[in-house]
């Protein structure tokens, strides 16, 4: 059976299907057997995608009354042993921060997906943005670590959101697929079979219970987590917890538990670490950007090279944490730096930042529209030419 | 009436004994209906390794803690929301929420309405002390009319929330309301909520002695317990006796019960009848 047979059949293979769909499958790919949410623009298929494929693998979808139960109970079946996911857009998003911390906090693996549109406020609920950059990263109060991945594409986003599953799962950290609305309802093909079977799982907790020390960092920095069933009887809070996770203020404890919290992601930069380069090597202006501006950038690089102007692509797949050194590699020749995005400028602000005193200049486009290839390769070419 | 099985009942084989002394203040009604949940559970032979306690925050919230069994300490007003995913997801698990009267009924009251609709099974106990004890003595949806508290100097001007009322009204499939005067009849309360098989409420009328009984000059626990004694009306005498009550007087006992499908049985059922028409 080819491609196109197994296409047509639905059992496999290449589909022609949106982002949010894609979305979707890659959950129930990647093992995700809970999904709880509340529909909102343009996040909605998600959803709908899920309550009926969810029952199909002896899942779970439940709608609930607001975005914020929503939050609270993906994090409930996380706790249970569950891989869940919830999704939705910008305002969702706002609503869902305090659960969102809670799940940094006590590390409990779950999967996040914002579909951006316009904002502030209700915005524009059917046009794309990419402004939830910043939010995404420290939309909740408090310092907590968190992984925030920004897929490209239709394929893109099924395998980031099975990759996202997979790193909820192994760094016991809540992980948000951020992706504008461009690519969420845009449709492509999409190879449906590349999800090995089996998928990494938290580290459950084994051995004798009056041993097992629920925040402990087990040498790696990740706890492994009591199966409720188990009978470990363990206890899960909110609030700043020792090693043995009940309440402390004590100095000493609070501090241990809380730096192995804020460092835990570094010790796996190896996984958790995805970008994209492009004729960056020779590159005398690289140009930044995510989602689908990305996309328009690299179309830019295209016609900048017919052009014989030597312009590169440097794309962060996973966002947060910022894939710094390889920015650094990839700019080392660049005299300037040029980042499109659908916003005032939040990534051009962390760009700035990795790359301190290289020029680096912005394209801001906030009309609700996405940026043309044109417009970035006008303003690259002028750039590499040296004015 | 009741069989008194606290011969048999020890606390301590439910309590983690390595978080004591308890925070709690001297007087605070909330250790008494932890006792009554704690017997009941005993009562009814439930599998600690198998039972899962789910608290929000403030003093009610803290309970949790002390329970031996799996327990989660959450965010405000969402224990009901969490708990609803932790049912949904492992209905092997008996899942009890903690909640007060702030927690409940308001930052959560949306998810009381919506869990009492749904009708997942999950007890839902409520200790209700009429004040935000924890964070020292504000105004909550309970408080009665014309009582100080921090933020109501000028006495309470908001009626109080009957929350089993609401409950009924909303649809649960078990609720009911007692005062820790009665331990054992509290006790058989709360037992007969965790046996139902949708969502039970249970709203226990408990007592700050420490922050909302000084405020009122209401005296010390004991006398605050009997007020709230003078202040019930248990279901039994409510259709035979034409009482004195106060103005105010709440019903107590078992006030609603109905037998509406229970929402994860439900669900399962809807979804293997689908995956059999496949």
């Amino acid at each position: 059976m080819n491609a196109v047979d197994t296409a047509l059949t639905g059992k496999s293979a290449v589909k022609l299907i949106s982002g949010n769909h894609a979305c979707a499958l890659g959950a129930i790919a990647a093992g995700c057997r809970f999904f709880a949410g509340y529909p909102i623009t343009p996040s909605s298929e998600i959803a709908e995608r899920l309550a009926r494929q969810l029952p199909e693998v002896d899942g779970v979808f439940v709608q609930m009354e607001d975005e914020i139960a929503s939050m609270a109970a993906v994090i409930g079946a996380s706790m249970g042993g569950v891989k869940a996911m919830t999704a939705t857009s910008g305002p969702g998003f706002s609503l869902k921060q305090e659960n969102l911390g809670y799940a940094a906090g006590a590390e409990i693996p779950c999967v996040v997906v914002n579909v951006m549109r316009g904002g502030p406020s209700t915005g524009m609920p059917t046009r794309p943005s990419q402004a939830d950059l910043m939010q995404a990263r420290w939309g909740s109060h408090g310092d907590y670590p968190i992984i925030v991945l920004a897929p490209a594409s239709v394929a893109e986003i099924y395998s980031e959101t099975i990759r996202a599953f997979d790193l909820a799962e192994l760094c016991r950290s809540p992980v948000v697929l951020l992706y504008d609305q461009v690519v969420a309802q845009l449709s492509e093909t999409v190879a449906l079979d590349n999800a090995p079977a089996s998928r990494p799982e938290r580290k459950w907790a084994s051995g004798p219970r009056s041993a097992y020390k629920p925040y402990a960092g087990d040498g790696d920095g990740i706890p492994a987590m009591a199966r409720p069933g188990a009978g470990y009887r363990s206890h899960t809070t909110g609030l700043t917890h020792g090693e043995d996770g009940f309440p402390t203020q004590n100095p000493e404890a609070v501090t241990r538990n809380l730096s192995r919290l804020f460092t835990k992601l570094e010790r796996h930069r190896d996984l958790i670490d995805a970008w994209e380069t492009l004729n960056c090597d020779d590159a005398d202006v690289v140009i930044v950007a995510i989602g689908i501006s990305a996309r328009a950038a690299l179309r830019a690089v295209e016609q900048c090279r017919a052009q014989g102007l030597r312009v590169g692509l440097f794309r962060p797949i996973t966002l947060w944490p910022f894939p710094e050194q390889q920015l650094r590699r990839a700019a080392a020749k660049a005299r300037a730096v040029l980042v499109p995005e659908m916003n005032t400028g939040q990534l051009r602000l962390e760009v700035e930042r990795v790359l301190g005193g290289l020029p680096v200049e912005g394209i801001q486009l906030f009309s609700g529209e996405a940026i043309a290839p044109a417009d970035i390769a006008a303003r690259a070419a002028a750039l590499a030419r040296g004015s | 009436m009741y069989i008194d099985t606290a011969a048999d009942f020890e606390i301590r084989d439910y309590l983690r004994q390595e978080m004591m002394p308890h925070f709690l203040c001297p007087g605070c009604g909330h250790g008494i209906a932890l006792r009554a949940l704690l017997w009941a559970i005993h009562d009814l032979g439930l599998d600690k390794d198998k039972l899962a306690v789910v608290s929000g925050i403030g003093c009610a919230g803290r309970l949790s803690a002390y329970i031996d069994a799996n327990t989660f300490h959450v965010t405000h007003g969402r224990p009901l929301a969490y708990a609803t995913g932790l049912a949904l997801a492992r209905p092997d698990l008996h899942v009890v929420v903690i909640t007060g009267d702030g927690d409940c009924l308001a930052i959560g009251g949306n998810h009381l309405i919506h869990a009492c609709r749904r009708n997942l099974k999950l007890t839902c106990l409520m200790l209700n002390n009429e004040v935000y004890g924890m964070t020292g003595g504000q105004v909550s949806p309970t408080t009665s009319e014309t009582m100080l508290t921090t933020t109501t100097p000028l006495g309470n001007q908001e009626p109080h929330f009957d929350a089993c009322a609401l409950a009924s009204a909303a649809g649960a499939g078990f609720v009911g309301r007692d005062v820790t005067h009665h331990v054992p009849k509290l006790k058989e309360l709360i037992k007969a909520g965790l046996a139902h098989p949708g969502f039970a409420f249970v709203e226990v009328l408990s007592d700050c002695t420490e922050i909302f009984g000084r405020k009122n000059d209401l005296g010390s626990s004991p006398e605050m317990i009997m007020r709230q004694k003078s202040e019930i009306r248990p279901s039994a005498y409510r259709d035979t006796v034409d009482t004195p009550f106060r103005a105010n007087d709440l019903p107590t006992g078992i006030l609603a019960q109905n037998d509406r499908p229970e929402y994860g049985a439900a669900y399962r059922r809807a979804v293997a009848a689908r995956k059999g028409a496949l």
